[in-house]
C-alpha cells in the first residue's frame, strides 16, 4: 500500500482528480452565488449614493432603497466639455452599466494626470464620469457626483451631493477606504459628515473650489466659514487628502465644466 | 492521540491546548479582525467552518494522498474551502465581508488550518478530525472574542456596534483609547490572556530554554 501510493503515475492521478473535483466545487459556488453578490454590490452603491444625498432612512429595506434610487436619473458626463454623453459612446447599453473606475485604467477612455496637477493622487482620470441627478417638476434639485482620491493609507471613494445651484453641498460620504480606525477612519463619523451640509464649494466668482479643512474647528466668527470644515483630529494627512480630492473633483479637471453648464442651464 | 475521545478532541483546544495561547498560531488574523465584535464573530464562524471541513476532507482522502504532494493537496483543499466561504459571505453578509475584505482570503494562510490538517487529520478518522477542526476553530474564536471584547469596548465605547459608553466625538463623556483600535494592542491583550491562562493552568508554562547562572564574580567594592 505505502509503496503503491508513491509512484509517479499515482501521484499525478491524485493531483489531477483532486484539482478537478475542487475546481468544480469552487466554480459551482461562484456561479450559484453570483446573482446574490451582484445584487448586494448594486444595493451597496445605491445606498451610498442615497446616504450622500441625505435620502437614506435608517433601516431602509432593499425595496425602499431601490424605490428611492429609481427617482434619480443616471447620466454620463464628459468631464472636459461638461456635456452629457450617450452610453453608446463608452460602449455600454445603459448608463448604470458604465464603470468609471474601470475606465480609468483603460488608456483609450482616460487621461494621464500630470504630477503637478494630481492633487487627489489618483494618477489617471476617466474621460467620462457617471453621475446621478434628481429632478422635481422638471427642475434639477440635486446632483450626486462620485469623488475619489488618496488619503494616508488608501484611496477614499465617495460621493458628494450638491443642491440645484451646483454650489451648495448637501452631503458627503465615503463608502470605501482603509484609513486608520478612530483617526482617519472618522471620515465615517456622522457628526463630522454633518458639518459639510450647507457648505459652499465655490467662492463669489464661482471659479475655483475653495473647500478647506481647518484645524481647531470653525467658529461662528471665522472668515470664509461657508467653505471651511473642521479637520479630523489626529488625522492631518487624511484631512489633507480629503480637502485636495474634493477640490480636485470640483475643479477644472473634475466636474467644474459640467457644473458651470448646469448653472447656466446649458445641459 | 489516536485513541483520544471525541469529547477531548472537541474541548481540549479551547483552554487546555488553545491554538493561539499555547501553540501561538494564527496571530496575524487575531490582530487584524478584532476591532469589532460583529466582524470578529463572522471571522470566527468562517474559520471554524474552514478548519472543520478541511480536516474532514483531508481525513477522508488521507490514505490516498501520496506523501510527496501531501502539503499541496492540503493547500488545495483549504484554498477551495476558503474561496467558497468568501463567496458565501459576499452573497449573504455583504457589509461584513466588506470589512473583513482580504482577511477571509487569508484564512488560507492561517497556520491553525494547515497545522491541524497536517498534524491531526492525516492520522485520524473523518469524524474525529471534523471535531478536532471544530474544537480548534472554537479555541481560536474564544481568544479572538476575548480580544475583540476589550478592543471594541475600550477603543470605540461599544459592543456589537451598540454604544455603551458614549464617546466624546459623538457628544458623550468617554474618551476612547485609540491605541486599542490599532493592531499592536491585540498583542498586549493576547499577551495578558496567555499570562492569565498560564496562571490558571500552570502546566502550560514552558520550561525555560536556559537558566541564568549564579552571579559568581566578586565586584570590586
Amino acid at each position: 500500500m505505502a509503496k503503491a501510493k508513491e509512484t509517479v503515475s499515482r501521484t499525478l492521478m491524485v493531483a489531477l482528480v483532486l484539482s478537478v473535483a475542487f475546481s468544480v466545487v469552487v466554480s459551482t459556488a461562484a456561479v450559484m452565488l453570483r446573482p446574490a453578490q451582484v445584487q448586494n454590490q448594486n444595493l451597496d452603491i445605491r445606498s451610498n449614493i442615497l446616504a450622500a444625498a441625505g435620502m437614506l432612512e435608517e433601516g431602509a429595506t432593499a425595496e425602499e432603497i431601490e424605490e428611492t434610487f429609481s427617482r434619480f436619473d443616471v447620466r454620463l458626463v464628459d468631464l472636459d466639455s461638461g456635456d452629457y454623453v450617450d452610453p453608446g459612446a463608452v460602449g455600454v447599453k445603459e448608463p448604470m452599466k458604465y464603470d468609471m473606475y474601470k475606465a480609468a485604467s483603460d488608456p483609450s477612455m482616460s487621461i494621464d494626470i500630470p504630477a503637478s496637477e494630481d492633487k487627489a493622487g489618483i494618477k489617471r482620470r476617466p474621460n467620462v464620469a457617471k453621475i446621478y441627478t434628481l429632478s422635481e417638476n422638471g427642475e434639477l434639485v440635486r446632483v450626486v457626483l462620485p469623488i475619489h482620491g488618496y488619503g494616508l493609507w488608501s484611496t477614499l471613494y465617495g460621493f458628494v451631493s450638491l443642491e440645484g445651484d451646483a454650489n451648495t453641498i448637501e452631503g458627503l460620504g465615503f463608502y470605501d477606504h482603509a484609513e486608520t480606525p478612530g483617526l482617519g477612519g472618522e471620515v465615517d463619523n456622522p457628526r463630522w459628515k454633518s458639518q459639510w451640509v450647507g457648505k459652499e464649494v465655490y467662492g463669489d466668482e464661482l471659479k475655483e473650489p475653495q473647500i478647506r479643512l481647518v484645524k481647531g474647528g470653525v467658529g461662528a466668527g471665522a472668515s470664509d466659514k461657508e467653505h471651511k470644515v473642521d479637520a479630523l483630529s489626529g488625522a492631518t494627512l487624511t484631512s489633507r487628502g480629503v480637502e485636495q480630492l474634493v477640490n480636485y473633483w470640483m475643479g477644472d479637471r473634475g466636474f467644474a465644466p459640467y457644473l458651470k453648464k448646469l448653472r447656466e442651464g446649458e445641459v | 492521540m489516536a485513541d483520544a475521545s471525541a469529547k477531548q478532541v472537541l474541548f481540549e483546544p479551547i483552554f487546555s491546548n488553545n491554538p493561539i495561547a499555547l501553540q501561538i498560531l494564527g496571530i496575524c488574523s487575531a490582530l487584524a479582525v478584532t476591532t469589532s465584535m460583529n466582524v470578529t464573530l463572522v471571522m470566527c464562524m468562517a474559520v471554524i467552518a474552514v478548519t472543520a471541513f478541511s480536516n474532514l476532507a483531508v481525513s477522508l482522502v488521507r490514505t490516498q494522498i501520496p506523501g510527496s504532494i501531501r502539503i499541496i493537496v492540503q493547500m488545495t483543499i483549504i484554498a477551495s474551502l476558503v474561496i467558497v466561504v468568501d463567496q458565501v459571505l459576499k452573497a449573504y453578509a455583504y457589509e461584513i465581508s466588506k470589512q473583513l475584505s482580504v482577511f477571509v482570503g487569508l484564512i488560507i494562510t492561517n497556520c491553525i488550518v494547515m497545522g491541524r490538517a497536517e498534524g491531526f487529520a492525516m492520522k485520524n478518522g473523518p469524524w474525529l478530525s471534523f471535531l478536532d477542526g471544530v474544537g480548534n476553530g472554537m479555541g481560536y474564536s474564544v481568544l479572538l472574542i476575548f480580544v475583540a471584547f476589550f478592543r471594541e469596548l475600550l477603543g470605540a465605547g461599544s459592543l456589537f456596534g451598540v454604544s455603551l459608553m458614549p464617546v466624546v466625538n459623538e457628544g458623550g463623556w468617554y474618551i476612547p483609547n485609540g491605541l486599542l483600535l490599532l493592531p499592536p494592542s491585540a498583542f498586549f491583550i493576547i499577551g495578558l490572556a496567555i499570562w492569565g491562562l498560564r496562571t490558571w493552568k500552570p502546566e502550560q508554562v514552558e520550561e525555560a530554554d536556559f537558566k541564568m547562572s549564579r552571579h559568581t564574580v566578586k565586584e570590586a567594592f
